[in-house]
């Protein structure tokens, strides 16, 4: 029993990072039906970001607090990353809006190849760790073996998803971007900034995923190429959950942690996981395709 | 247009006199084929420093002697991405340069590719560091490839003394987990298994993951449960790190120990005090150098400002080998070089001593080094007799 705890806990710390990297899938898509397959790599800077801003904040003698250093590098990395992004949404996609959805499409791929490969070309290929800019203490609760870092990862990334469905639910912003997704040959008519909402959620996602990246680069090596995994995976999470809607894009995280987690628990092997996600994902697109949490569209002529 | 064919002219007659100057040595290609991004780049760094310390101590020393005629060594560099299929890409392009001999790669997930290549081109190659038997068996025949030539011991007798290793550290109750998509873990994770059950003991647990996966606590999870008291982890130095800081996070107090896939610094550098004390079984240990190997060391220090490792020892070595049959040839020749290759019998490295008993793997001894975090090095522990 305290294994199948010990599990679940691995699973919520594996489903965080999935369904916070998810969010940004899913509110592009929702906005602008453009899957996003920069996200990943987007993603993948945020940590390099948040590894360059955290090593110098720790090598500066100024004898900071770790919590604040935390939140610098962590705000730091969050206004760098919405800033690229929004600068990828301005050169590459914008000019792209009228243009048939699958050139926008195989952009977002371009952009992805350009982001890893920029990287693995001006940082290089070595895979690093985040500083320890909070010391890691390892204790056990009811014979579950867990770290300070571990928790912080699970509350921080519930804390935010809380946040960004506010947002999305009680703002005025929040209401124009679903406003947008409901009807965007309407919206402009009615006096809203469609470009400046589309900046908006770009900036969202990619914050969100920055936020993602720094407590993922706590507990595991970042390297140029981890944005192509990771985003194949927020990818299903979003789609699984429902492709446009916000809390299936959290509900799909966790249940793509529980299904890395459970998949060498269950089979006799690790190396089913992808075939256990994609598995679920056909399964899911041939059911149900509008994913668990979405509404089928009905298209109006 | 007329300042091109102006300077076009100035290149024409400048190399017209350098040609004319002195008697030109002659020009011997040697292909490198290493893991210079990707997953192990660390790995292809030191085995591209190593190869290009070589190539210019013995251009230096105004080449070598072959058939009476001095030959200097050009080097081509290819970088395999660490992956199957750019490693045999690799390899065809190298044989297409119209190279020699190819070194490397070095991991085995690339060298038994890229070995196929080499033996289907009739190409010489020297693998530093791929450790699995497969790199010099052909698939289909099960005979040993003519070819295909190595530096290192084979997974065969590292498994071996890994076992014996873990034997000795007091485990009773071992489990190991391992990539299950790179050959040279896969390997010796089985040679392991095999040999901890003929010395008495079962492997308690015997879990997988796929190369790039940076969690591991679903699988370390099983492995506490399994009551284990001995970690046996056969992967790379840039992996290694999180399996050690995840599995005692999650708890695990027993032994942990490796094998020469950790032998890199940079396993210090990410693991931390987390992997102080372990031990690995690798090829090489600098503090107990022979002379020969130290004039290597303090080469290498005096070039790159850090110690080699044992792919950087392993590549040098290799040159040693490829440059004697080389010169035992007698001529520029792949045919002539391959047969020198097969009578060369022992050559005295400073990785130690190999000798070759009519295949293309050397017969020679295994280290045990602990990894010392706070001094930054790995420091000797025992050798392994074969």
């Amino acid at each position: 029993m305290q294994t199948f705890f010990q599990q679940i806990l691995n699973a919520l710390q594996l489903g965080s990072v999935y369904a916070l990297i998810a969010l940004g899938y899913s509110m592009v898509y929702g906005i602008i039906t453009l899957i996003n397959f920069a996200h990943g790599d987007i993603f993948m800077v945020s940590t390099y970001v948040a590894f360059f801003i955290g090593s110098a904040l720790m090598s500066y003698a100024l004898k900071l607090p770790g919590i604040i250093i935390f939140l610098l590098t962590m705000l730091a990395s969050m206004f760098f990353t919405a800033f690229l992004a929004v600068i990828i949404e301005r050169f590459a996609y914008r000019p792209l809006r009228k243009a048939p959805r699958v050139s926008a499409v195989i952009t977002a791929l371009g952009v992805g190849l350009f982001l890893e490969n920029f990287t693995l070309a001006t940082i290089g290929p070595h895979p690093r760790f985040l500083p320890p800019i909070i010391p890691v203490h390892r204790f056990t609760i009811w014979g579950i073996a867990t770290s300070n870092i571990q928790l912080i990862i699970i509350f921080v990334s519930a804390i935010v998803m809380f946040l960004l469905d506010t947002i999305v639910r009680r703002t005025m912003v929040g209401m124009a971007m679903r406003a947008i997704s409901w009807d965007k040959f309407t919206v402009p008519l009615m006096g809203i900034p469609m470009d400046r909402i589309i900046s908006i959620t770009f900036a969202l996602g990619a914050s969100i995923a920055a936020i993602g990246g720094t407590l993922y680069g706590f507990v595991y090596t970042i390297d140029p190429y981890m944005g192509i995994r990771i985003g194949w995976w927020a990818f299903i999470s979003a789609v699984i959950g429902g492709i446009g809607n916000i809390r299936g894009a959290m509900l799909g995280g966790y249940l793509l942690g529980l299904v890395e987690i459970f998949t060498p628990v269950i089979l006799p092997s690790s190396t089913y996981r992808d075939f256990v996600a994609f598995s679920l994902l056909l399964l899911l697109l041939i059911f149900r395709p509008y994913g668990l949490l979405g509404r089928p569209v009905t298209m109006k002529v | 247009m007329k300042r091109l064919a102006l300077l076009l002219g100035i290149i024409v007659a400048f190399s017209l006199i350098a040609s004319s100057c002195a008697p030109k040595p002659g020009v011997i290609k040697i292909g490198l084929n290493a893991e210079l991004t990707g997953g192990i780049p660390v790995v292809g760094q030191s085995c591209k420093n190593a190869a290009e310390l070589f190539v210019e101590e013995v251009n230096k020393a105004g080449g070598i002697e072959v058939g009476g005629r001095k030959y200097t060594i050009q080097l081509l560099i290819e970088d395999n991405e660490d992956k199957a299929e750019s490693a045999a890409a690799a390899a065809l392009k190298l044989h297409t340069a119209g190279v020699l001999l190819m070194i490397g790669p070095n991991a085995s997930r690339n060298a038994i590719p890229a070995a196929e290549v080499a033996e289907a081109n009739k190409m010489p190659m020297i693998s530093p560091w791929s450790t699995n038997p497969k790199t010099t068996i052909d698939a289909k025949t099960g005979q040993p490839k003519k070819y295909v030539f190595r530096a290192c011991f084979i997974d065969d007798f590292q498994g071996v003394v890994a076992a014996k290793l873990g034997v000795e550290l007091g485990v009773k109750k071992p489990a190991v987990l391992f990539d299950v998509a790179s050959e040279y873990n896969k390997g010796i994770a089985e040679v392991f298994k095999k040999t901890m059950e003929e010395l008495g003991y079962t492997v308690v647990a015997y879990e997988t993951y796929t190369t790039g996966d940076k969690d591991f606590s679903a699988q370390l999870t099983k492995i506490i449960a399994s009551g284990a008291d001995g970690l046996f982890l056969p992967n790379y130095y840039s992996e290694v790190p999180l399996q050690v800081q995840q599995a005692r996070k999650l708890g695990f107090k027993g032994v942990i120990f490796g094998s020469d896939s950790w032998g890199n610094l940079e396993l210090i550098d990410l693991c931390g005090m987390d992997c102080d004390g372990l031990y690995f079984t690798t090829h090489y240990a600098p503090d107990i150098a022979t002379p020969q190997a130290q004039a290597f060391i303090k080469a290498y220090e005096a070039k790159y400002g850090k110690t080699p490792d044992d792919v950087a020892a392993l590549t040098y070595d290799s040159f040693g080998i490829a440059v004697t049959a080389i010169k035992q040839a007698g001529k520029i020749d792949r045919e002539a070089v391959v047969e020198a290759l097969r009578k060369l019998t022992r050559y005295e490295g400073v990785t130690g001593v190999l000798e070759y008993k009519g295949t293309g793997d050397p017969v020679k001894s295994a280290v045990v080094l602990k990894v010392d975090v706070p001094g930054k090095k790995f420091t000797y522990y025992t050798t392994a007799k074969p």
